[in-house]
Protein backbone atom coordinates (compact mmCIF):
# COMPACT_ATOMS: atom_id res chain seq x y z
CA UNK A 1 0.00 0.00 0.00
CA UNK A 2 1.15 3.63 -0.66
CA UNK A 3 2.95 4.78 2.98
CA UNK A 4 1.05 7.95 2.42
CA UNK A 5 -2.32 6.26 2.83
CA UNK A 6 -1.18 3.66 4.78
CA UNK A 7 -0.02 6.58 7.74
CA UNK A 8 -3.36 7.90 7.05
CA UNK A 9 -5.26 4.97 7.73
CA UNK A 10 -3.18 4.07 10.71
CA UNK A 11 -3.10 7.28 12.61
CA UNK A 12 -7.56 7.71 11.41
CA UNK A 13 -7.70 4.19 13.48
CA UNK A 14 -5.72 5.31 16.44
CA UNK A 15 -7.46 8.23 16.81
CA UNK A 16 -10.54 6.42 16.37
CA UNK A 17 -10.57 3.97 18.73
CA UNK A 18 -9.14 5.82 21.43
CA UNK A 19 -11.26 7.08 24.06
CA UNK A 20 -10.04 9.79 26.69
CA UNK A 21 -6.64 11.15 24.83
CA UNK A 22 -2.99 11.27 25.83
CA UNK A 23 -1.80 8.69 27.40
CA UNK A 24 -4.62 6.44 26.71
CA UNK A 25 -3.34 6.24 23.22
CA UNK A 26 -0.06 4.57 23.73
CA UNK A 27 -0.76 0.99 23.61
CA UNK A 28 -3.28 1.12 20.69
CA UNK A 29 0.02 3.83 18.81
CA UNK A 30 2.93 1.15 20.22
CA UNK A 31 0.94 -2.04 18.56
CA UNK A 32 0.30 -0.24 15.29
CA UNK A 33 3.56 1.33 14.77
CA UNK A 34 5.87 -1.63 16.29
CA UNK A 35 3.52 -3.78 14.01
CA UNK A 36 3.80 -2.21 10.90
CA UNK A 37 8.25 -2.10 11.39
CA UNK A 38 7.88 1.86 11.53
CA UNK A 39 10.07 2.38 14.42
CA UNK A 40 11.54 0.18 17.14
CA UNK A 41 10.34 -0.42 21.21
CA UNK A 42 13.33 1.60 22.24
CA UNK A 43 12.91 4.78 19.80
CA UNK A 44 9.03 4.61 20.50
CA UNK A 45 9.87 4.57 24.39
CA UNK A 46 12.81 7.79 23.59
CA UNK A 47 10.00 9.84 21.73
CA UNK A 48 7.24 9.31 24.44
CA UNK A 49 10.30 11.61 26.55
CA UNK A 50 10.36 13.85 23.51
CA UNK A 51 6.35 13.96 23.42
CA UNK A 52 6.36 14.37 26.85
CA UNK A 53 8.86 17.72 26.72
CA UNK A 54 6.94 19.22 23.95
CA UNK A 55 3.97 21.35 23.73
CA UNK A 56 0.75 20.22 22.15
CA UNK A 57 -1.22 17.25 21.58
CA UNK A 58 0.38 14.04 22.53
CA UNK A 59 -0.85 12.00 19.63
CA UNK A 60 -0.01 14.63 16.63
CA UNK A 61 3.56 14.89 18.41
CA UNK A 62 3.97 10.87 17.83
CA UNK A 63 2.32 11.50 14.51
CA UNK A 64 4.57 13.84 12.91
CA UNK A 65 7.45 12.07 14.25
CA UNK A 66 6.91 8.81 12.35
CA UNK A 67 5.31 10.55 9.77
CA UNK A 68 8.44 12.31 9.04
CA UNK A 69 10.68 9.37 9.17
CA UNK A 70 8.66 7.43 6.63
CA UNK A 71 7.63 10.05 4.17
CA UNK A 72 8.94 12.98 4.90
CA UNK A 73 6.45 16.63 5.25
CA UNK A 74 3.85 14.78 3.33
CA UNK A 75 4.02 11.89 5.42
CA UNK A 76 3.39 14.82 8.16
CA UNK A 77 0.34 15.94 6.50
CA UNK A 78 -0.66 12.37 6.23
CA UNK A 79 -0.89 11.28 9.54
CA UNK A 80 -2.39 14.76 10.87
CA UNK A 81 -5.22 14.70 8.97
CA UNK A 82 -5.64 10.82 9.66
CA UNK A 83 -5.51 11.91 13.48
CA UNK A 84 -7.75 15.08 13.23
CA UNK A 85 -10.62 13.33 10.90
CA UNK A 86 -12.35 11.20 13.74
CA UNK A 87 -12.87 13.08 16.39
CA UNK A 88 -13.74 16.42 14.09
CA UNK A 89 -16.63 15.00 12.29
CA UNK A 90 -17.88 13.38 15.80
CA UNK A 91 -17.89 16.51 17.24
CA UNK A 92 -18.97 18.38 15.18
CA UNK A 93 -22.09 16.33 14.94
CA UNK A 94 -21.92 15.66 18.85
CA UNK A 95 -22.31 19.81 18.64
CA UNK A 96 -24.92 20.38 16.39
CA UNK A 97 -27.19 17.16 17.82
CA UNK A 98 -26.83 19.10 21.41
CA UNK A 99 -27.35 22.17 20.33
CA UNK A 100 -30.71 21.12 19.00
CA UNK A 101 -31.37 19.10 21.98
CA UNK A 102 -30.20 21.42 24.90
CA UNK A 103 -33.50 21.81 26.22
CA UNK A 104 -34.31 18.68 26.49
CA UNK A 105 -34.86 17.43 30.39
CA UNK A 106 -32.81 14.51 29.52
CA UNK A 107 -29.74 16.01 27.83
CA UNK A 108 -30.05 18.61 31.00
CA UNK A 109 -30.37 15.28 33.63
CA UNK A 110 -27.38 13.62 31.96
CA UNK A 111 -25.01 16.57 31.85
CA UNK A 112 -26.43 17.72 35.58
CA UNK A 113 -24.69 14.47 36.45
CA UNK A 114 -21.21 14.22 33.95
CA UNK A 115 -20.29 17.97 35.48
CA UNK A 116 -19.43 16.51 38.73
CA UNK A 117 -17.78 13.16 37.78
CA UNK A 118 -15.37 15.17 35.07
CA UNK A 119 -14.48 17.87 38.29
CA UNK A 120 -13.94 14.40 40.24
CA UNK A 121 -11.66 13.17 36.90
CA UNK A 122 -9.67 16.29 36.81
CA UNK A 123 -8.81 16.09 40.41
CA UNK A 124 -7.95 12.82 40.57
CA UNK A 125 -5.68 13.65 37.36
CA UNK A 126 -3.90 15.91 39.64
CA UNK A 127 -3.39 13.97 42.61
CA UNK A 128 -1.54 11.16 40.06
CA UNK A 129 0.71 13.87 39.01
CA UNK A 130 1.52 15.70 41.97
CA UNK A 131 1.83 12.06 43.48
CA UNK A 132 4.63 11.48 40.39
CA UNK A 133 6.18 14.96 41.14
CA UNK A 134 6.81 14.10 45.48
CA UNK A 135 7.55 10.82 45.17
CA UNK A 136 10.47 10.15 42.83
CA UNK A 137 11.25 6.20 42.61
CA UNK A 138 14.80 6.27 42.16
CA UNK A 139 15.59 2.91 40.33
CA UNK A 140 14.64 0.36 42.46
CA UNK A 141 15.29 1.25 45.72
CA UNK A 142 11.97 2.48 46.89
CA UNK A 143 10.35 6.00 46.36
CA UNK A 144 11.89 8.71 47.76
CA UNK A 145 9.90 11.46 49.11
CA UNK A 146 10.86 14.87 47.23
CA UNK A 147 10.62 17.99 49.51
CA UNK A 148 11.50 20.31 46.93
CA UNK A 149 8.69 18.72 44.17
CA UNK A 150 6.01 19.24 46.86
CA UNK A 151 7.39 23.22 48.13
CA UNK A 152 7.33 23.96 44.03
CA UNK A 153 4.21 22.81 43.42
CA UNK A 154 2.55 24.72 46.27
CA UNK A 155 4.14 28.08 45.22
CA UNK A 156 3.67 27.77 41.73
CA UNK A 157 -0.27 27.28 42.73
CA UNK A 158 -0.24 29.97 45.26
CA UNK A 159 1.50 31.64 42.45
CA UNK A 160 -1.39 31.22 39.98
CA UNK A 161 -4.24 32.13 42.22
CA UNK A 162 -2.23 35.33 43.32
CA UNK A 163 -1.73 36.70 40.26
CA UNK A 164 -3.89 35.44 37.91
CA UNK A 165 -2.96 38.20 35.12
CA UNK A 166 0.46 36.47 34.65
CA UNK A 167 -0.39 33.92 31.76
CA UNK A 168 0.11 30.49 33.84
CA UNK A 169 3.09 28.84 31.51
CA UNK A 170 5.22 31.60 32.62
CA UNK A 171 4.86 29.41 36.22
CA UNK A 172 5.86 26.55 34.15
CA UNK A 173 9.04 27.82 32.57
CA UNK A 174 9.92 29.03 36.70
CA UNK A 175 9.39 25.60 37.65
CA UNK A 176 11.60 24.19 34.77
CA UNK A 177 14.11 26.73 35.34
CA UNK A 178 14.08 26.00 39.26
CA UNK A 179 14.17 22.75 38.64
CA UNK A 180 17.23 22.67 36.68
CA UNK A 181 19.13 24.57 38.76
CA UNK A 182 18.21 22.07 42.03
CA UNK A 183 18.41 18.67 40.46
CA UNK A 184 20.70 19.53 38.04
CA UNK A 185 23.73 21.47 40.64
CA UNK A 186 22.24 20.92 44.25
CA UNK A 187 21.38 17.61 44.91
CA UNK B 1 -24.18 42.08 6.04
CA UNK B 2 -21.11 43.20 5.65
CA UNK B 3 -20.46 44.09 9.36
CA UNK B 4 -21.37 40.48 10.01
CA UNK B 5 -18.60 39.52 7.44
CA UNK B 6 -16.06 41.22 9.01
CA UNK B 7 -16.99 40.20 12.43
CA UNK B 8 -17.02 36.26 11.41
CA UNK B 9 -13.27 37.11 9.65
CA UNK B 10 -12.24 38.36 13.18
CA UNK B 11 -13.68 35.39 14.66
CA UNK B 12 -11.78 33.39 13.20
CA UNK B 13 -8.32 34.97 12.96
CA UNK B 14 -8.96 35.26 16.89
CA UNK B 15 -9.60 31.54 17.01
CA UNK B 16 -6.28 30.21 15.14
CA UNK B 17 -4.33 32.66 17.15
CA UNK B 18 -5.86 31.44 20.57
CA UNK B 19 -5.77 27.68 19.95
CA UNK B 20 -2.38 28.18 18.34
CA UNK B 21 -1.63 29.71 21.02
CA UNK B 22 -3.00 26.94 23.30
CA UNK B 23 -1.21 24.01 21.31
CA UNK B 24 2.12 25.86 21.58
CA UNK B 25 2.08 26.96 25.66
CA UNK B 26 0.88 23.07 26.57
CA UNK B 27 2.83 21.07 28.36
CA UNK B 28 2.10 17.88 30.17
CA UNK B 29 -0.62 16.44 28.45
CA UNK B 30 -4.30 16.65 28.44
CA UNK B 31 -5.35 18.10 31.70
CA UNK B 32 -2.76 20.54 31.49
CA UNK B 33 -4.20 21.67 28.30
CA UNK B 34 -7.91 21.75 30.27
CA UNK B 35 -6.73 24.63 32.22
CA UNK B 36 -5.06 26.48 29.85
CA UNK B 37 -7.82 26.19 27.57
CA UNK B 38 -10.19 27.45 30.69
CA UNK B 39 -8.60 29.98 30.77
CA UNK B 40 -8.90 31.30 27.43
CA UNK B 41 -12.24 30.40 26.47
CA UNK B 42 -13.77 30.90 29.45
CA UNK B 43 -12.13 34.09 31.34
CA UNK B 44 -10.61 35.95 28.49
CA UNK B 45 -12.55 35.23 25.67
CA UNK B 46 -16.11 34.59 27.08
CA UNK B 47 -16.84 32.40 24.34
CA UNK B 48 -18.76 29.85 27.11
CA UNK B 49 -19.82 29.98 30.80
CA UNK B 50 -17.82 27.74 32.80
CA UNK B 51 -20.93 25.35 33.27
CA UNK B 52 -20.68 24.65 29.63
CA UNK B 53 -16.98 24.07 29.48
CA UNK B 54 -18.00 21.43 32.06
CA UNK B 55 -20.34 19.84 28.97
CA UNK B 56 -17.77 20.23 26.49
CA UNK B 57 -15.00 18.82 28.60
CA UNK B 58 -17.30 15.51 29.56
CA UNK B 59 -17.61 15.52 25.54
CA UNK B 60 -14.13 15.64 25.00
CA UNK B 61 -13.04 12.57 27.59
CA UNK B 62 -16.11 10.32 26.37
CA UNK B 63 -15.34 10.71 22.60
CA UNK B 64 -12.78 8.98 20.34
CA UNK B 65 -9.57 11.57 19.96
CA UNK B 66 -7.26 13.31 21.29
CA UNK B 67 -9.03 15.42 23.81
CA UNK B 68 -7.21 19.09 23.45
CA UNK B 69 -8.28 18.25 19.63
CA UNK B 70 -12.06 17.46 21.08
CA UNK B 71 -12.62 20.55 23.09
CA UNK B 72 -10.84 22.79 19.74
CA UNK B 73 -13.25 21.36 17.54
CA UNK B 74 -16.28 22.22 19.80
CA UNK B 75 -15.08 25.63 20.93
CA UNK B 76 -14.59 26.53 17.44
CA UNK B 77 -17.95 25.21 16.28
CA UNK B 78 -19.37 27.32 19.22
CA UNK B 79 -17.60 30.53 17.94
CA UNK B 80 -17.87 30.51 13.99
CA UNK B 81 -19.96 27.36 12.69
CA UNK B 82 -17.73 24.73 10.95
CA UNK B 83 -15.31 26.58 9.62
CA UNK B 84 -14.67 28.25 12.72
CA UNK B 85 -14.45 23.97 14.36
CA UNK B 86 -11.65 23.46 11.23
CA UNK B 87 -9.43 26.47 12.21
CA UNK B 88 -9.57 25.62 15.59
CA UNK B 89 -8.72 22.09 15.33
CA UNK B 90 -6.09 22.69 12.67
CA UNK B 91 -4.55 25.40 14.49
CA UNK B 92 -4.38 23.87 17.79
CA UNK B 93 -2.36 20.78 16.30
CA UNK B 94 -0.23 23.07 13.92
CA UNK B 95 2.22 24.17 16.54
CA UNK B 96 3.05 20.33 17.77
CA UNK B 97 3.17 19.71 14.19
CA UNK B 98 6.15 22.46 13.55
CA UNK B 99 8.21 21.49 16.53
CA UNK B 100 8.01 18.03 16.02
CA UNK B 101 9.02 18.17 12.36
CA UNK B 102 12.19 20.51 13.38
CA UNK B 103 13.21 18.10 15.69
CA UNK B 104 13.04 15.27 13.53
CA UNK B 105 14.75 17.47 10.87
CA UNK B 106 17.75 18.89 13.15
CA UNK B 107 17.82 18.51 16.71
CA UNK B 108 17.44 14.76 17.61
CA UNK B 109 20.77 14.02 20.01
CA UNK B 110 19.51 17.30 21.80
CA UNK B 111 16.64 15.55 23.74
CA UNK B 112 18.86 12.89 25.22
CA UNK B 113 20.41 15.67 27.67
CA UNK B 114 20.27 14.91 30.97
CA UNK B 115 19.46 18.74 32.20
CA UNK B 116 16.18 18.45 29.65
CA UNK B 117 15.57 16.34 32.15
CA UNK B 118 16.03 17.72 35.37
CA UNK B 119 13.76 20.74 33.75
CA UNK B 120 10.56 18.48 32.95
CA UNK B 121 10.92 16.92 36.76
CA UNK B 122 10.99 20.76 37.76
CA UNK B 123 8.03 21.52 35.30
CA UNK B 124 5.67 18.40 36.78
CA UNK B 125 5.27 20.26 39.80
CA UNK B 126 3.86 23.16 37.68
CA UNK B 127 1.71 21.15 35.94
CA UNK B 128 0.57 19.63 39.16
CA UNK B 129 -0.69 22.79 40.26
CA UNK B 130 -2.27 23.96 37.00
CA UNK B 131 -4.45 21.04 37.13
CA UNK B 132 -5.37 21.68 40.61
CA UNK B 133 -6.15 25.25 39.51
CA UNK B 134 -8.16 23.64 36.93
CA UNK B 135 -10.56 21.81 39.15
CA UNK B 136 -10.85 24.99 41.40
CA UNK B 137 -11.82 27.73 38.59
CA UNK B 138 -14.48 24.75 36.98
CA UNK B 139 -15.49 23.56 40.21
CA UNK B 140 -16.98 26.68 41.54
CA UNK B 141 -20.68 26.02 40.01
CA UNK B 142 -20.41 23.36 43.40
CA UNK B 143 -20.75 26.28 45.66
CA UNK B 144 -23.97 27.39 44.26
CA UNK B 145 -25.16 23.53 44.33
CA UNK B 146 -27.82 22.35 46.66
CA UNK B 147 -28.99 19.11 45.34
CA UNK B 148 -27.37 15.95 47.34
CA UNK B 149 -27.79 13.85 44.07
CA UNK B 150 -24.91 16.36 42.59
CA UNK B 151 -22.52 16.29 45.31
CA UNK B 152 -23.02 11.98 45.96
CA UNK B 153 -22.10 11.73 42.21
CA UNK B 154 -19.13 13.70 43.14
CA UNK B 155 -17.70 11.62 45.65
CA UNK B 156 -18.56 7.93 44.00
CA UNK B 157 -16.74 8.84 40.60
CA UNK B 158 -13.48 10.49 43.10
CA UNK B 159 -13.35 7.56 44.64
CA UNK B 160 -13.69 5.27 41.75
CA UNK B 161 -11.21 7.18 39.86
CA UNK B 162 -8.81 7.67 42.58
CA UNK B 163 -8.99 3.85 43.03
CA UNK B 164 -8.10 3.19 39.54
CA UNK B 165 -5.68 5.84 39.09
CA UNK B 166 -3.49 4.34 41.90
CA UNK B 167 -3.96 0.83 40.31
CA UNK B 168 -6.37 -0.60 43.15
CA UNK B 169 -9.31 -1.10 40.99
CA UNK B 170 -8.77 -1.46 36.48
CA UNK B 171 -11.66 1.06 35.92
CA UNK B 172 -11.42 3.14 33.17
CA UNK B 173 -12.44 7.17 32.98
CA UNK B 174 -14.76 6.04 30.09
CA UNK B 175 -17.02 3.67 32.90
CA UNK B 176 -17.34 6.78 35.31
CA UNK B 177 -18.24 8.97 32.17
CA UNK B 178 -20.67 6.28 31.15
CA UNK B 179 -21.87 5.39 34.82
CA UNK B 180 -22.79 9.46 35.05
CA UNK B 181 -24.69 9.49 31.99
CA UNK B 182 -26.82 6.33 33.03
CA UNK B 183 -27.53 7.76 36.79
CA UNK B 184 -28.57 11.09 34.61
CA UNK B 185 -30.76 9.40 32.31
CA UNK B 186 -32.59 7.46 35.35
CA UNK B 187 -32.27 10.13 37.27
CA UNK B 188 -34.41 12.32 34.95
CA UNK B 189 -36.53 9.44 34.07
CA UNK B 190 -37.73 8.94 38.03
CA UNK B 191 -38.26 12.57 38.79
CA UNK B 192 -40.46 12.82 35.15
CA UNK B 193 -42.45 9.75 36.27
CA UNK B 194 -42.76 11.41 39.55
CA UNK B 195 -43.95 14.78 38.88
CA UNK B 196 -46.55 12.86 36.35
CA UNK B 197 -47.64 11.03 39.20
CA UNK B 198 -48.42 14.29 41.30
CA UNK B 199 -50.50 15.77 38.51
CA UNK B 200 -52.25 12.76 38.32
CA UNK B 201 -52.74 12.90 41.39
CA UNK B 202 -53.79 16.21 41.83
CA UNK B 203 -56.41 16.01 38.86
CA UNK B 204 -57.60 13.54 40.36
CA UNK B 205 -58.46 15.00 43.76
CA UNK B 206 -59.61 17.34 42.14
CA UNK B 207 -62.13 15.33 40.00
CA UNK B 208 -63.37 13.98 43.45
CA UNK B 209 -63.74 17.26 44.99
CA UNK B 210 -66.03 17.90 42.18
Amino acid sequence: MNILLDLFLSFFKISLFTVGGGYAMIPLIQSTVIGKGWIDAETLINFIGIAESTPGVFAINIGTFIGYDLAGILGVISAATGILLPPFIIILCIFYIARKFSSNKYVIGVFLFLRPAVIALIFTAFLSIAYSTIFISKNDAGIDFNWFGLILMVLSFIGMRKCKKVHPVVFLFISAALGLLFYGFII
Amino acid sequence: MKQKSKNTLSDLIDLALTFFKIGAFTFGGGYAMISIIEREAVTKKKWIESEEMLNVIAIAESTPGPIALNMATYLGAKVAGFVGAFIASVSVLLPALIIITLISAFLTPFFDNQYLRYAFLGMRAGVSALVLNAVINLGGFLKKEKRPAVFAILFISLVFSILSAFNILGFDNIFIIVGAILIGLFYTFIQDKYKKNNKLNSTKDKGNKL
